[in-house]
């Protein structure tokens, strides 16, 4: 029997999807919040390629604006910013119920996850990209290939974005207040993922450190197929490294939630 | 059997302060060998004073909690091992947390549970159907999980764990924090379940009518040991809790000490309130009404029931 049937886990991406559009005004914020943050990362970044007579890293103004509309707009897709979802119901006891349901818990996790994803997508993606392009203009990839590889490519990274915070909030089975993990991933993921600036403007040595990491996939990898940074193998190869990272990571994660889950302690009533 | 617990035992470390850096490692016993087994069809009531080890029992039932000891085994399966498949067999409600969708329609709980155990359009839809008809949540179906009353909730709760037709069901205190109308519906339908599809019921609860509607069984656990196995008669002739009549008198009258099978446990008001304490194995409310009232005038009368903390307790204090 397979760890998690299709139609299970459609339904349980339909919940995600639904359970955070019922909030529409915390969406309407999002967006606007997102938007012009944007134009202050964009801001900077014109500024820096001005100094230093017009490119920076690669990019060009266009390419820069093309940057940081996809990093914005992925906040909310690959969520860059602290989520305790799990790690709360570990601390309350309530993945006791998580645990009585005939469905594998980290599969039900991620399909409900990727359900989440595409409203963010949606809602929080698609806006300010098509402000940022009226705005300040976007440049849409020429190569069919980037257009093949992109919704694989955004998938995947928030299949590793997943698993990486469903590893930080499993810490809860072992030390209940998970405040610190949570604030130490959320700085280390936006930097070496190349959120706040593109991993191309890292030093040498930094740009080895993050692509050690599997912050880059979460984040700059989609945003280099649309900007043309990746392109050809080179795009083939980002997807290929972001599918290892998510296999690798979501079977630590299931060792991880074995062990966890031998230790498990829910407390009160 | 549907469930066979045998030396069933769970340690929990705490550790203590004692001293700026020194820190003491106990071991303690939340549950401490027990041993008990439930037939098909059976409703039994698991009772105890808070921290006595039912929930840590109903979780090592319902395989959430590993056993430090012992042996259990639900609908034949090992819980710890075969969670997933269990889930599928047995419904849980607990009490204080929820199983439901928060942000999302009721309705809408209902049919990602149903896709979660994989049942069949036809065979959940008339189960829903028949739940709401019999729970009355069909007002507030589409009203989402987080504008709910407790009682509108737990009625939800009940219907979620039911769905998928379980043989056992487990309810950690399904009637906290209920109305007394909605204790009793929720009553009158766990009532039916068993009765209509022989679901064997499994209930920790600290409510004696609970019991009294439900159980034909009662188990007593205190400080992780099983004190008590059989029916509620039984435990109240053990430990032989008393009733007590409270009558009110139109004038004063001497204390009543000579009732036949009471015992007059006080007088009040200079004889104008007395209590009578009855063994309800030895004479019923009415005799005593009628001996009473073949001496004195009565205004008014109550009779108050032992509560289940206090039968508990009696058990320990002989």
């Amino acid at each position: 029997m397979p760890l998690i049937a299709v139609r299970p886990a459609a339904v349980l991406a339909g919940s995600g999807f639904r359970r955070w559009s019922a909030y529409r005004q915390a969406a309407i914020a999002g967006i606007f919040v997102n938007t012009v943050f944007g134009v202050i990362k964009l801001s900077i970044l014109l500024g820096v390629a001005d100094s230093a007579g017009g490119r920076v890293g690669g990019y060009d103004e266009v390419g820069l604006s093309t940057y940081a509309w996809m990093s914005q707009a992925l906040i909310a897709v690959v969520v860059l910013f602290s989520w305790t979802e799990l790690a709360d119901r570990v601390r309350t006891g309530d993945i006791a119920v998580d645990l009585a349901r005939p469905v594998d818990l980290q599969l039900a996790w991620l399909a409900a996850d990727i359900g989440r994803a595409a409203w963010a997508l949606l809602s929080r993606g698609v806006v300010p990209i098509l402000f940022g392009a009226a705005a300040f203009g976007f440049r849409v990839p020429r190569d069919p290939t980037a257009w093949l590889l992109l919704p694989v490519a955004v998938t995947l990274a928030v299949a590793v974005s997943f698993a990486c915070r469903f590893l930080v909030n499993l810490s809860a089975f072992w030390i209940i207040e998970v405040r610190g993990p949570v604030t130490f991933y959320v700085l280390v993921s936006g930097l070496l993922g190349g959120h706040l600036i593109p991993v191309q403007l890292f030093p040498e040595w930094m740009q080895v450190l993050a692509y050690a990491t599997p912050f880059p996939s979460m984040v700059q990898s989609p945003i280099d197929l649309v900007t043309g940074q990746a392109a050809g193998s080179e795009a083939l190869l980002l997807v290929t490294v972001q599918l290892g990272w998510a296999v690798l990571l979501l079977g630590l994660g299931r060792l991880v939630l074995r062990r966890a889950t031998r230790r498990l302690v829910v407390q009160g009533g | 059997m549907i469930v066979e617990a045998s030396d069933l035992r769970r340690d929990f470390v705490v550790r203590r302060k004692a001293g700026r850096l020194r820190r003491t490692r106990d071991v303690v016993a939340a549950v401490d060998g027990i041993s008990f087994s439930i037939g098909a069809g059976e409703c039994v009531g698991y009772i105890g004073a808070n921290g006595a080890g039912k929930s840590t029992t109903i979780k090592m039932l319902t395989g959430i909690l590993v056993p430090t000891s012992g042996t259990v085994r639900v609908c034949g399966l090992d819980p710890v091992r075969q969670r997933t498949s269990l889930a599928r067999r047995i419904g849980v409600v607990f009490g204080q947390r929820s199983q439901l969708w928060w942000d999302l329609p009721l309705r809408e709980s209902f049919r990602l549970l149903a896709a979660i155990h994989r049942l069949p359009a036809l065979q959940w839809r008339d189960r829903l159907d028949e739940c709401v008809a019999l729970l009355e949540t069909g007002p507030f179906l589409e009203t989402p999980v987080r504008q709910l009353s407790l009682g509108q909730r737990m009625r939800g709760e009940v219907t979620a764990a039911l769905l998928h037709s379980p043989e056992l069901l487990v309810l950690d205190e399904p009637t906290i924090g209920l109305d007394l109308l909605s204790k009793e519906r929720l009553r009158a339908f766990l009532a039916r379940e068993r009765r209509e599809r022989g679901t064997t019921i499994l209930l920790t609860t600290h409510d004696l009518p609970d019991i009294e509607r439900l159980c034909d069984r009662i188990l007593v656990v205190d400080h992780g040991r099983m004190a008590f196995d059989g029916t509620l008669p039984g435990l109240i002739e053990r430990v032989g809790a008393e009733r007590v009549l409270i009558i009110d008198l139109m004038e004063p009258e001497p204390a009543l000490f000579d009732v036949p099978g009471t015992t007059l446990l006080q007088v009040e008001a200079g004889g104008l309130r007395q209590h009578l304490a009855f063994r309800p194995e030895q004479t019923t409310a009415a005799e005593v009404v009628a001996a009473v009232s073949a001496r004195v005038a009565l205004r008014d009368l109550a009779v108050t029931e032992p509560d289940i903390e206090d039968v508990v307790r009696r058990l320990y204090q002989p």
